[in-house]
């Protein structure tokens, strides 16, 4: 039997003639916490939409628990909680009215209503209309409405959008927890790959509809080896001084000087090179790759 | 038919604090009230005239349903398809309805079904506080006379007719507000249509029973005689073709409909 929650096949999907999502194939593992990254337009909440059947698939590219989701739809809806770009609720209904027509729809007992609204920490905003609720207790409710189903695997559309950093954190624990202690898969998209690769255990990176990356996250830091970046008085002569010491300067020429991270020994001796061969550094420091930097790499390695 | 049900208790638990639902209990109590307080101050000059019971009930029940028929019910009917379809615009709802595991028919047939029960709701309750107030008249000044002829039957065929003829509109908007989230474009296609159907009908226009919109009116214009006046004219049975095509064509759009 399948070990797999999610898997696409070669799916590709258009609107008009912009073709959103490119020949994806997705693998998702029972248990496991996928981080969908990806910059804004890359096609992550369109292959979300598909795997939710909201938009229509071409048969025989997605299985949802090893079942085609067109042929499957109620069954495999059935096993799944999402939330799907802003949080979808009613403003003029209060959170609690919400979660109880969700009960209702979904046909359990609206005793779950309290503990929903207990764990993302709504229950003083009850009673409260949801149309008045921050950006941050939107998101809430919509994690709420995703987790009220108690679904083996949950599609989260940039869940922490909007929350403050103790939000962020919550919500970090909150996923860990339902995966480690409940055995869920879930699917979580994000644009921030430093947010991702502290709940993820695996990676998939998606870009202009492509899947540039699919692995486990220390697979993933492979690409993701950090820099030092130099900013001194002489770019150029640094540059070169540097290359005759013997170090590898990835941008030539260019300020900040970016030299691949090797240690904070190996930083402090570059740092002591420079200042004793009369160079007046402004700033020496260490950076982790943004997700552009790191899709450039991965594609260029690709 | 389980998720039927509760696709069709959710739409009522999701609007019981909406104007769509509130309008379809006040606006009888609101209109038969206004009716009824004219008559009330003008009770000297009518009873003065001396008409018949039946005649004096024609009269009072007419005031109520030459406003309602022919321009308020078409209005609220066009309202009611907007309004249940907007909620799920208006809140971006659509994605999270249709990703649930609940077959797109009963979403579909629910969210028709509960516009049909608010109109049905209303011309109820049309019909019962017309007869009540009509009693209340005879009670506050027993010159009326209201108490000598039953208009039961009259008005039960009456309210249904311009039940079955509001189902043509109904279904023509259900799908217009299905398809377009804004306000303007089913209110403004609503108001021609309505406009064309009040001088279509008016004018006698042979072919005006194949308009949905002039459906309530020629249901008023008709010759009233409870024994004679039949339910399925012409109107109603264009009006319920209407319908049942017009309701396979919006869920053949909701199967189509993708969430973008």
């Amino acid at each position: 039997m399948s070990n797999l929650a999610i898997r696409t096949c070669g799916l590709t999907y258009h609107f008009g003639n912009q073709k959103v999502v490119d020949n994806l194939s997705l693998e998702v593992e029972k248990g496991s916490i996928y981080g969908f990254l990806g910059p804004n337009g890359a096609g992550k909440t369109t292959t979300i939409k598909i795997l939710l059947n909201l938009l229509k698939s071409p048969s025989d590219t997605v299985f949802i628990f090893g079942k085609e989701i067109n042929a499957n739809r109620i069954a495999s809806l059935k096993r799944m909680g999402s939330l799907v770009e802003q949080p979808a609720i009613y403003a003029h209904l209060t959170g609690k009215e919400n979660l109880v027509n969700r009960c209702i729809l979904l046909g359990i007992s609206k005793s779950k209503v309290a503990e929903m609204l207990k764990l993302v920490g709504l229950t003083d905003a009850a009673s409260k209309k949801a149309g008045k609720y921050s950006l941050g207790m939107k998101q809430r409710l919509g994690i709420a409405l995703a987790l009220l189903s108690d679904a083996e695997l949950l599609l989260l559309d940039e869940p922490t959008n909007g929350l403050d950093p103790n939000g962020i954190i919550e919500i970090r624990n909150l996923l860990s927890d339902l995966a480690n202690n409940y055995q869920k898969t879930i699917l979580v998209s994000s644009h921030l790959l430093n947010e991702i690769e502290k709940i993820a255990t695996h990676v998939g990176i998606l870009n202009k509809g492509k899947l540039l990356f699919q692995g486990t996250v220390s697979e993933l830091q492979t690409f993701n080896t950090p820099i030092v970046e130099i900013i001194t008085d002489k770019t150029e002569e640094v540059a070169r001084f540097l290359t005759t010491k013997g170090y590898e300067v990835i941008n030539p020429g260019i300020s900040p000087i970016q030299l691949p991270y090797q240690s904070t020994e190996e930083t402090g001796k570059i740092n002591t090179l420079l200042i004793q061969n009369g160079f007046t550094v402004y700033s020496i420091h260490f950076v982790k790759k943004d997700l552009e930097r790191l899709f450039l790499d991965i594609t260029k390695t690709n | 038919m389980y998720a039927l049900l509760i696709s069709l208790k959710s739409e009522f638990y999701k609007s019981r604090k909406t104007l769509a639902f509130w309008a379809s209990i006040l606006l009888p109590i609101v209109i038969c009230s206004m009716v009824t307080a004219g008559f009330y101050f003008e009770s000297k000059k009518i009873i003065a005239q001396n008409f018949p019971s039946e005649a004096l009930w024609m009269m009072y029940s007419g005031s109520i349903l030459g406003v309602m028929g022919t321009l308020i019910l078409p209005f609220y009917v066009i309202f009611t398809a907007f309004s249940v379809n907007n909620i799920e615009h208006k809140n971006d709802t659509w994605k999270s309805l249709f990703a649930m595991p609940l077959n797109k028919f009963s979403i579909y047939t629910a969210k028709y079904l509960y516009a049909v029960l608010l109109i049905f709701i209303c011309l109820m309750l049309f019909g019962i506080v017309n007869l009540a107030c009509g009693h209340l008249l005879h009670f506050l000044n027993n010159g009326f006379k209201f108490n000598e002829f039953s208009p039961v039957t009259i008005l039960s065929k009456l309210y249904t007719k311009l039940f079955l003829c509001s189902l043509g509109i109904l279904s023509v908007q259900f799908i217009i507000s299905l398809i377009w989230s804004d306000f303007l474009k089913p209110m403004g296609i609503g108001f021609i249509g309505l406009i064309i159907g009040l001088i279509t009908a008016s004018k006698h226009w042979a072919y005006a029973y194949l308009i949905p919109y002039s459906h309530p009116v020629l249901v008023l214009s008709e010759k009233k005689e409870a024994a004679t006046m039949p339910i399925f004219t012409q109107e109603v049975y264009t009006s319920l073709i209407y319908a049942a095509v017009l309701f396979l064509t919006g869920y053949f759009i909701v199967l189509k409909k993708s969430v973008k």
